[in-house]
């Protein structure tokens, strides 16, 4: 509906929120550090507050089936691949189509969603990134993610909630704000940082051919031109928390890559979704305001034709415009 | 619309696939959790050198696997981590299709099996591909221990 505020100015809507968000905040005071403190819950504050009315927490999982196996009590579950994108368009759902999902789960406009998932919450943050895109205000990442709250031998269940149906608005994707097109990353080339999300194998172009694959996925190696490799994992410490911001800050700000608040970040790996780990860090941790995630990644990267890449360990430099 | 290949599928497959036909799409999920509790363990020899089966690398979950050829009967082996119950599903459903069955009646196991379980819906084509690279790596090692031996 409001096409003006969410086109460029996106990013002024995550300096607003603490007004709306209707659970209460995490008050820890590791989390305090972070630009965003409203982005983060601890294991301990959800535990404490399952009960919110408000609040409705949401498992994402790779694992398709790993939520029937067990999962938070009440945690309603929304699967990237068969709730989030489309069937046969590669495309996220539309204003609908997403306003039918979030309804069917218990989900308002005004609730606020804590998300988290397995694999240190790869894809607890890609649907935290696709709620975004819908200009879903109150979004919170479980620090840790559902291998924490295992580890910390916190309760599961089986019993799968019936939420009742919520009201929740038809609302436009708004794709330029926080999401780049392969049209976009090659205008972005020499223009900003770029972050290359996936492990140095796939960086250098050295890990591409994989025997026997039944389905070839992308047939050509290395990466974007002018892209630093910072693969996921350097954001978390090992329980799979976020690092602490002066550490995070190291890494990708000043001391590390460099980025500085002028800048504006793509963030990019294979489908997405590791990416979208890093753009939460960037962008929610370190309150670094224009990051887009490019979605496309390297699966359509490596497919498209005459599109400039660069094999090995060195960023390489943009083509000559 | 894939029947013209049923008959080609071994009795052990076939039966697998009508059990998840006959039920709706939300209950095929469930059927595969059961497959995925029922993933016998690894015979003591695997068991205590996991190297000696080949991991499979078109799962995202680091799954490992084994078709193994004695006296003209083919075993499927296989191991994955409890917190990739899909995973340990599709292993699930290649050890108790494939094993007993001869290496020929493997090799002739169409390559779209798993397409054929009405699972590409709720779970995805993207995540059956997995499957699809364990079948592939099972008929290849069948193969490779029959030119050997």
């Amino acid at each position: 509906m409001s096409g003006l505020l969410t086109s460029g100015l996106g990013w002024l809507r995550t300096t607003d929120q603490e007004e709306i968000m209707p659970a209460p905040l995490d008050p820890t005071p590791r989390l305090q550090e972070y630009a965003h403190p409203e982005r983060l819950v601890t294991t301990q504050w959800l535990a404490e507050n399952l009960e919110n009315p408000d609040l409705v927490v949401v498992e994402s999982d790779e694992d398709v089936l790993l939520y029937e196996t067990g999962h938070i009590p009440g945690a309603v579950k929304i699967d990237w691949h068969t709730d989030l994108l489309l069937p046969v368009e590669r495309d996220y759902l539309d204003g609908p189509g997403f306003a039918e999902l979030l309804g069917s789960k218990g989900i308002g406009r005004d609730t606020t969603i804590v998300l988290y998932g397995d694999k240190n919450n790869w894809w607890a943050a890609y649907t935290a990134w696709v709620f975004t895109l819908f200009g879903h205000a109150d979004v919170r990442l479980l620090d840790g993610g559902r291998n924490l709250w295992v580890a910390e031998g916190r309760d599961l269940t089986t019993d799968v909630p019936t939420p009742t149906p919520a009201e929740y608005p038809s609302v436009e994707r708004d794709d330029t704000t926080f999401r780049a097109f392969k049209e976009d990353v090659l205008a972005h080339l020499g223009q900003g940082p770029l972050v290359d999300i996936r492990s140095p194998q796939e960086f250098t172009g050295e890990r591409l051919h994989i025997p026997d694959y039944p389905e070839e996925g992308v047939l050509r190696g290395g990466h974007i031109p002018t892209a630093h490799n910072v693969p996921w994992a350097t954001a978390v410490s090992e329980d799979g928390t976020y690092k602490p911001r002066a550490e995070l800050a190291a890494i990708y700000q000043a001391g590390g890559l460099g980025i500085t608040d002028e800048d504006k970040v793509i963030t990019y790996c294979r489908i997405g979704e590791r990416s979208s780990h890093t753009w939460f860090a960037l962008h929610f941790l370190l309150g670094i305001p224009d990051v887009r995630n490019y979605d496309g990644s390297w699966t359509e990267w490596g497919n498209a034709v005459r599109v400039p890449i660069v094999a090995g360990d060195q960023p390489g430099e943009a083509p000559a415009a | 619309m894939t029947d013209d290949a049923a008959p080609a599928l071994p009795k052990s497959l076939a039966e697998i696939r009508e059990d998840f036909l006959a039920l709706s799409e939300s209950e095929r999920l469930q059927l595969l959790l059961e497959f995925s509790r029922e993933l016998p363990d690894l015979p003591e020899r695997y068991a205590a050198a996991p190297g000696m089966l080949e991991k499979v690398e078109e799962c995202q979950s680091p799954v490992r696997a084994f078709a193994e050829v004695s006296d003209g009967v083919v075993h499927f082996y296989a191991t994955a981590p409890q917190e990739a119950p899909t995973t340990r599903g599709f292993a699930s459903i290649l050890a108790q299709g494939l094993s007993g069955l001869t290496p020929q009646q493997v090799l002739d196991v169409p390559e779209e099996f798993p397409l054929q379980l009405g699972l590409t819906r709720a779970v995805s084509v993207l995540r059956l591909n997995g499957m699809a690279g364990m079948l592939t790596r099972a008929k290849r090692q069948v193969v490779e221990q029959l030119a050997a031996a």
